[in-house]
């Protein structure tokens, strides 16, 4: 760059950064005045289309993000309580593959959509089905690694889970509700509670119903409490072959050190 | 020997059963193929970020709207839950929500 040229891109940004956001996300503010394009005329349109650029990529960054909460509220509902959301809630990072962090709890805090009690946990379950698309490989355990233990061994032993492996807890049947909204064929939502794992066993996340005690057993074991401790916080009743043959198959178990 | 079955071998049984498996899984890796998922059913897509989305739509920055029985909720009943959680029902309007302005 020329020196002339430097001096004539300096002179040209008139418009501070602070008055450029302000209006970004609020349309009733007032298109920041100064704004010139490269020929040095006024560039008030090209900032209205930038504006509207923003808004809307961020509402279809969260209608991709979380395709049943769409659904349910049908588009034109969930437009509207995006654009709520994007205004109160801009990206803090540049990075768009975690955009919405917060926007199940949000969609709590909406007195509109308190009538819809289980949203917030369906948008919990998609989140944590993107963070588990995310997250790093990593190989399962082999299981001949499970035989032949000693039962103090075996119980003092900690368990490494999959980095994908995430537990979503509701007391609503959040992961029926997700099932009938995205998948063909499936049973109308039953009155109940529901835990959920999700699991990555290769690349797609899926989404498992947990059985009682399940997702008490998994988050002790994240936590890194020893085997013998998990199955004490999973309770009476924990049917263990049944949420180890679960943890196998989908290779959510990593390590194993006794 | 103990006639109780002990967790160890309880834990050993189960693992048994998925002895072998492995190669079986590793045969049927399958090549992730991006781009050839069937519309609507990507959902395990790498999420927002992903489309240069945006440069045809506009947005509506809603000052006074209704919510309306639009999406699959509205299918959705069920009766009210063992927590004494409310029975879930249509949704409101949600005028009261918006800034002032």
């Amino acid at each position: 760059m020329t020196e002339t040229a430097a001096v004539t891109a300096a002179t040209r940004a008139t418009v501070p950064q602070d008055a450029f956001r302000a209006a970004l996300l609020d349309a009733s503010h007032p298109i920041p005045s100064g704004l010139r394009d490269a020929q040095d005329r006024p560039a008030g349109r090209r900032y209205a289309v930038y504006r509207n650029n923003v808004a809307v990529s961020l509402r279809e960054a969260l209608a991709t993000g979380f395709p049943a909460v769409a659904k349910l509220l049908g588009e034109e509902n969930f437009n509207h309580v995006a654009g709520l959301y994007l205004r109160q809630n801009p990206p803090d990072s540049p990075v768009m593959m975690f955009y919405g962090a917060s926007f199940p709890g949000f969609l709590e805090t909406l007195p509109a959509l308190s009538g819809l009690g289980y949203l917030g946990d369906v948008a919990r379950l998609e989140l944590a089905m993107r963070e588990a698309y995310h997250a790093a490989d990593a190989p399962a355990l082999d299981p001949a690694r499970l035989q032949g233990l000693e039962e103090s061994a075996l119980m003092a032993a900690r368990f490494a889970l999959a980095p994908a492996t995430r537990i979503v807890t509701s007391p609503w049947p959040a992961l029926s509700v997700w099932r009938y909204t995205l998948r063909p064929d499936q049973p109308k939502p039953a009155a109940r509670a529901e835990d959920i794992l999700v699991t990555r066993p290769e690349f797609d996340p899926e989404p498992h119903l947990l059985p009682d005690g399940g997702a008490r057993f998994v988050l002790a074991l994240q936590s890194g409490a020893s085997f013998g401790t998990a199955i004490d916080a999973a309770g009476d009743g924990f049917d263990l072959p049944q949420m180890l043959g679960l943890l196998l198959k989908t290779g959510a178990i990593t390590d194993l050190s006794t | 020997m103990s006639k109780t079955l002990t967790t160890a071998a309880l834990v050993g049984a189960v693992a048994a059963s998925f002895i072998g498996h492995a190669d079986e899984a590793a045969a049927m890796e399958k090549e992730k193929c991006f781009g050839v998922s069937l519309a609507g059913a990507n959902d395990c897509a790498a999420g927002p970020g992903t489309t240069c989305a945006g440069s045809s739509t506009v947005d509506y920055q809603g000052n006074a709207w209704t919510l309306v029985d639009a999406g699959t909720c509205a299918e959705i009943e069920l009766p009210a839950m063992a927590d004494g959680s409310a029975r879930m029902g249509s949704l409101e309007a949600l005028e009261r929500d918006l800034p002032q302005s």
